[in-house]
């Protein structure tokens, strides 16, 4: 259908692809139905693929959650009840599980496994800067994201891991987020920061370093002094997770570039988001992660650029003596009057459609020359509210064509 | 919809452009930054000296204009519109330039980077710096009139904004003693005053851009902010009357549509499908608009799908001219 790259995973198309990897990240800006894909790939894999499928979300609607029949997902994997999907008319082939990352929780659970001993985490933990830093500092939320699937990967008891990433200022941040994670607790900031409470090997003591006066003199001017000792405190006793960190750090830097790691970039074909997701497979390219697919989500139905419709739209822009033939040949049915506003309006309509059509249908010209596996989900005019949902949403990733898989929902092609 | 007597003004769907600061919000790609931007175009079309201030983003906010971009001094990119990039280490830098009345030694670039990673860890510098900076432009008098009319910022997205907008108050909490603690003051007493300062969330009408919505406005009643407005953006219309909804359902008919498709040449079944695609894609938002509606007692303006996909200048102007209209200007 679009160009190939050559020696790419997309020979076998996206079905080939949850089947190859061990693990999926869908990343994508905002609004564009990021988590609601990587769901679908989980619930479409466990039930056609098979093994035992996670998806990582991240902050899932709580449709979704309630549409894996969770009330609430949390930190702990938790599996999506098999009858479910006996009711969306599929014979799960695998299980399929859910969890949702708890930010906070993994920060305090990696901090207890960095630590020292367990003074120096308490002390950690109580700081009261500590919030603020694990809720931002560095990437701290990409980071921990990365983190947690290291970890689940690690226990060796997932076939497929799919990860929903939380929405960042930059879809970059993610990539970055491991070696700047390492980059932080070596930098040089940090250590002028925490020098002068280290002098002597004590905390509390403030020995001024000739080189540094001038700044803490200003940093105390404007931020008061009681808060620089505080900062400095903190960094320090973080500073004795150094070596744990990094080492973990540079593990997760190395799982995100194993083979058995792919990326899914989700877009709409909008512009803005559109331009965010060419950016994100640049870097991608440029950091050397695989990218796997391109998922373009809510892409509008083909017959809005047929050229026969078109025509036909164009006939009823005048439609007034259509209306009136109408009117007379089925009397009792139409009034010439209504007959030609609702012609005029459907005219209107399928020529403003189109017009939005054919323009993603140029971008996916565009795009089909820059990255090699295109996936296409259909605009649905429903929220996904069910694993019935979740699975046509799948069943469009896998190519298999809406009806083969739904029941419910009548597809929107004619 | 406002029932309660007496009349506010605040209640008037142009409220908000009364306002001298004006943040909007809402969750990524509900069309924040476009909605600011029309807000911007709208203000100076209007005769008022605007500042458009981008908080958050890669500094892209004036490709709503197809201009290039611009950096932390306000420039002109069209007639009384004014655009700014943020910047809180160039805003640190300001800041200690007039307070501390520095000059701008050399040395201060390498303190301000230091003072630049500082505030990534300490809850509430960063934003500090930036509504401190907004804020301060809000301040700001040419003669006895205030240098700008309106300020709109292009802020943090909703997740974020609580954090933007109270760090004001946050800081004191944190900070004993020190400058950064003198300056909150002022800065809460511009954002607290509903003369001045007013917040304004976009959301599109479905499920996550609602929710979060209703939930930052729940959010917003402990803040010194007040939430003015709400836009509801890519609202697709109401395509059929009732009556016109059974003349169609009607002309699908088998005689009908065959007779119909003889007299077009071309194929009516397309045209039928995008009418249904249209009405059924309303039918499924309109519950997350009443939703919506029902949460929040502000007033609530509603921006048309565009049913272009440029994010050019000529759509900056359509949403803004759906705002005016909206607005009764």
């Amino acid at each position: 259908m679009s160009p190939r790259r050559e020696g790419h995973t997309d020979v076998l198309g996206f079905e080939g692809l949850l089947a190859a990897k061990e693990i999926v990240v869908f990343c994508g800006s905002g609004g564009v139905g990021k988590t609601s894909c990587a769901a679908a790939a989980g619930a479409m894999a466990a039930s056609q693929l098979g093994g035992k499928v996670l998806v990582l979300t991240v902050d899932p609607a709580r449709r979704l959650a309630t549409a894996l029949g969770l009330e609430g997902i949390g930190n702990v994997e938790r599996e999506v009840p098999p009858e479910l999907f006996m009711e969306a008319g599929h014979e799960p082939r695998g299980r399929l599980y859910a969890a949702m990352l708890d930010t906070k929780r993994s920060w305090d659970e990696l901090v207890h496994r960095h630590a020292p001993d367990e003074e120096t985490a308490y002390k950690i933990l109580e700081n009261p800067l500590y919030h603020n830093i694990t809720a931002r500092f560095v990437n701290a939320h990409e980071y921990i994201a990365m983190e947690r699937l290291y970890e689940l990967h690690q226990t060796g008891q997932w076939d497929l891991i799919i990860v929903d990433t939380p929405p960042s200022r930059s879809a970059i941040d993610f990539l970055e987020a491991p070696t700047r994670m390492a980059e932080f607790f070596g930098g040089r900031f940090l250590k002028l920061i925490t020098l002068p409470y280290r002098a002597g090997g004590r905390v509390g003591a403030r020995v001024l370093d000739v080189a540094a006066r001038p700044f803490y003199r200003l940093a105390d001017r404007v931020l008061g002094s009681d808060f620089m000792q505080r900062l400095g405190e903190f960094f320090l006793y973080f500073q004795s997770m150094y070596d744990g960190f990094v080492e973990r750090a540079e593990e997760v830097e190395r799982l995100l570039h194993d083979r058995r790691t792919t990326f899914a970039v989700v877009t709409t074909p909008e512009a803005a988001p559109l331009r965010e997701a060419e950016f994100f497979c640049e870097k991608l390219d440029e950091f050397g992660f695989d990218l796997g697919a391109l998922v373009l989500n809510r892409v509008l139905p083909d017959y809005l650029r047929d050229p026969a419709g078109a025509e036909a739209a164009e006939v009823l822009r005048h439609p007034r003596a259509l209306a009136e033939k109408l009117a007379d040949e089925f009397p009792d049915l139409l009034t010439p009057d209504i007959t030609e506003s609702v012609l005029g309006t459907i005219s209107d309509n399928f020529q403003n459609f189109s017009l939005v059509a054919m323009r993603e249908a140029e971008e996916k010209r565009r795009l089909g020359t820059a990255v090699g596996a295109i996936v296409q989900i259909p605009h649905l005019d429903h929220d996904v509210a069910d694993l019935d949902g979740l699975l046509e949403i799948g069943a469009a990733m896998f190519e298999r064509g809406a009806g083969a898989t739904t029941k419910g929902s009548a597809p929107l092609r004619p | 919809m406002n029932a309660s007597p007496p009349f506010s003004p605040s209640d008037r769907a142009s409220a908000l452009l009364d306002r001298r600061l004006v943040f909007v919000t809402g969750k990524g790609g509900t069309g924040k930054s476009t909605v600011a931007a029309a807000l911007g175009d709208l203000c100076a079309s209007m005769g008022k000296r605007t500042l458009l201030v981008e908080v958050d983003a890669r500094g892209n906010l004036t490709d709503f204009f197809e201009h290039a971009r611009v950096g932390f001094a306000p420039e002109e990119i069209r007639p009384d519109l004014y655009c700014m990039t943020m910047n809180t280490e160039d805003s640190l830098e300001e800041y200690l330039t007039i307070f501390l009345k520095m000059g701008r030694v050399s040395r201060l670039s390498i303190l301000s980077r230091v003072f630049d990673f500082i505030a990534n860890a300490a809850p509430g510098v960063k934003e500090i710096l930036t509504i401190g900076k907004i804020a301060y432009e809000a301040t700001l008098m040419e003669g006895t009139a205030p240098k700008w009319d309106t300020i709109i910022v292009d802020a943090a997205p909703t997740g974020r904004i609580v954090g933007q907008l109270d760090a004001p108050a946050a800081i004191n909490e944190l900070f004993e003693v020190g400058m950064v603690r003198e300056q909150t003051d002022w800065m809460r007493e511009i954002l607290a005053d509903p003369l001045i300062t007013a917040l304004a969330i976009v959301a599109t009408p479905e499920e996550m851009p609602v929710t979060e919505s209703i939930e930052l406005y729940e959010m917003t009643k402990r803040l010194d902010v007040r939430l003015q407005t709400v836009f509801v953006n890519r609202v697709l219309p109401e395509l059929f009357t009732t009556g016109e909804e059974e003349t169609f359902e009607h002309l699908r008919e088998p005689a009908p549509s065959r007779y119909l498709e003889d007299e077009v040449k071309g194929s009516i079944e397309p045209v039928f499908e995008a009418a249904r695609l249209a009405v059924r894609l309303r039918r499924s938002r309109v519950e997350h608009i009443r939703r919506l509606k029902a949460s929040i007692p502000v007033p609530t303006l509603y921006i048309p799908y565009l049913f272009v996909r440029d994010h050019g200048q000529r759509s900056t102007h359509l949403v803004a001219e759906a705002i005016r209209e909206e607005m009764g200007l």
